[in-house]
């Protein structure tokens, strides 16, 4: 398995957004936190090596590479934004990715054949105009897995997310705390970037529990 | 877009519950890929993919005639033809319809598209 170090190093070489489009809040994960939000699920789950990930709102690519870069089996990347996925089909073409698709759809509405293993995403948080996207995407995602989902939250929606986690029937656990820096895109927003505490949340199916 | 993808994707216009899978390809183009051999991976995958949906697709493009049941035991020959059909074959436009209600997913730049319109959700 690559060291930490070095997954952060490839993953810095991921092209970001040109033109972020604010109503699909999109920023990437940085190589830093994306780095040791893989790194984690591999060293300690054993979430990605031979498994089937599946990547919602992927964006320019990050998470999706960085488990390709673990040993993931497949990978399946979705997004809504055609600009988005020509910039991740690039990344991907970058790094020489051969086992990954991307497709094009809403997640709200995504549906599969069959199960993947390990979701990975950083989803909107939701804005005033579209409310509980973040929970539409993380239901989704536990939908469609079968071991465990990887998503950062919003540390205010901890309380929430749990409630909703045990409802659902997964295990939630907070793995980090991190301060998350998003680029002042909103023009509400008057500073240059904002920073939010941000939860990195681990969620697992219950037959994935020891 | 490879043919595992097409192999985990249904239709899913509300209320769309019979034949929605496979998606049917048509006047799709096909570019060849070469991808290194991995008889493992390929192993892996099968367990995962619906043999009977790749069958019947691989086909209907004229790519391959699978028996219709997956064998137990899959010799080197069968192997390099599944990694062939599994790694190689890139679809990289046409469209997908669905069985069941005739929606069409548009397939452009290799990127399925999924989109639903409002009426569909
Ligand atoms: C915060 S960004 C994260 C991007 C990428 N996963 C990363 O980690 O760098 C959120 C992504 O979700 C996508 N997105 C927003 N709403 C979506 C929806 N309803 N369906 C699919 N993707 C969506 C955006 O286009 C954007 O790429």
């Amino acid at each position: 398995m690559i060291k930490l170090k070095q997954l952060e190093s490839l993953l810095q070489d991921v092209d970001v957004f040109e033109k972020p489009k604010i109503q699909f809040e999109q920023y990437p994960t940085s190589a830093h936190i994306a780095s040791r939000m893989l790194y984690t699920a591999q060293s300690m789950y054993d979430d990605i090596e031979d498994k089937i990930v599946a990547d919602l709102g992927c964006g320019c690519g990050v998470l999706s590479i960085g488990a390709n870069q673990l040993g993931a089996l497949y990978n399946f990347a979705f997004d809504i934004d055609d600009d988005a996925l020509a910039i991740c089909r690039e990344n991907m073409e970058g790094f020489e990715i051969e086992n990954m698709d991307l497709i094009k759809v809403d997640v709200e509405t995504l549906s599969l054949r069959d199960k993947v293993d390990t979701v990975f995403m950083n989803p909107p948080f939701g804005t005033k105009t579209h409310k509980g996207i973040d929970m539409v995407f993380l239901k989704k995602a536990i939908d469609i897995s079968t071991r465990a989902v990887y998503s950062l939250h919003k540390t205010s929606t901890r309380e929430h997310i749990f409630k909703k986690a045990k409802e659902w029937g997964v295990s939630c656990e907070v793995v980090a705390e991190l301060r998350y820096d998003i680029p002042a895109m909103y023009k509400f927003h008057k500073k240059k970037s904002v920073d939010i505490q941000v939860d990195f949340l681990r969620f697992a199916h219950p037959d994935d529990q020891e | 877009m490879r043919l595992i993808t097409h192999n985990m994707l249904q239709c899913h216009v509300k209320g769309c519950n019979k034949d929605n899978f496979p998606l049917k390809l048509e006047e799709i183009e096909i570019e060849e890929l070469e991808a290194e051999f991995n008889a493992d991976f390929i192993k892996s995958m099968l367990n995962r993919l619906d043999w009977k949906a790749l069958a019947q697709t691989t086909f209907s493009l004229g790519i391959a005639q699978l028996p219709e049941e997956m064998p137990e035991e899959l010799n080197d020959e069968m192997l390099q033809q599944l990694h062939h059909i599994l790694l190689e074959v890139d679809i990289t436009s046409g469209r997908m319809v669905c069985q069941g209600c005739n929606h069409v997913y548009p397939i452009r730049d290799g990127i399925p598209n999924m989109l639903l319109t409002e009426s569909e959700v």
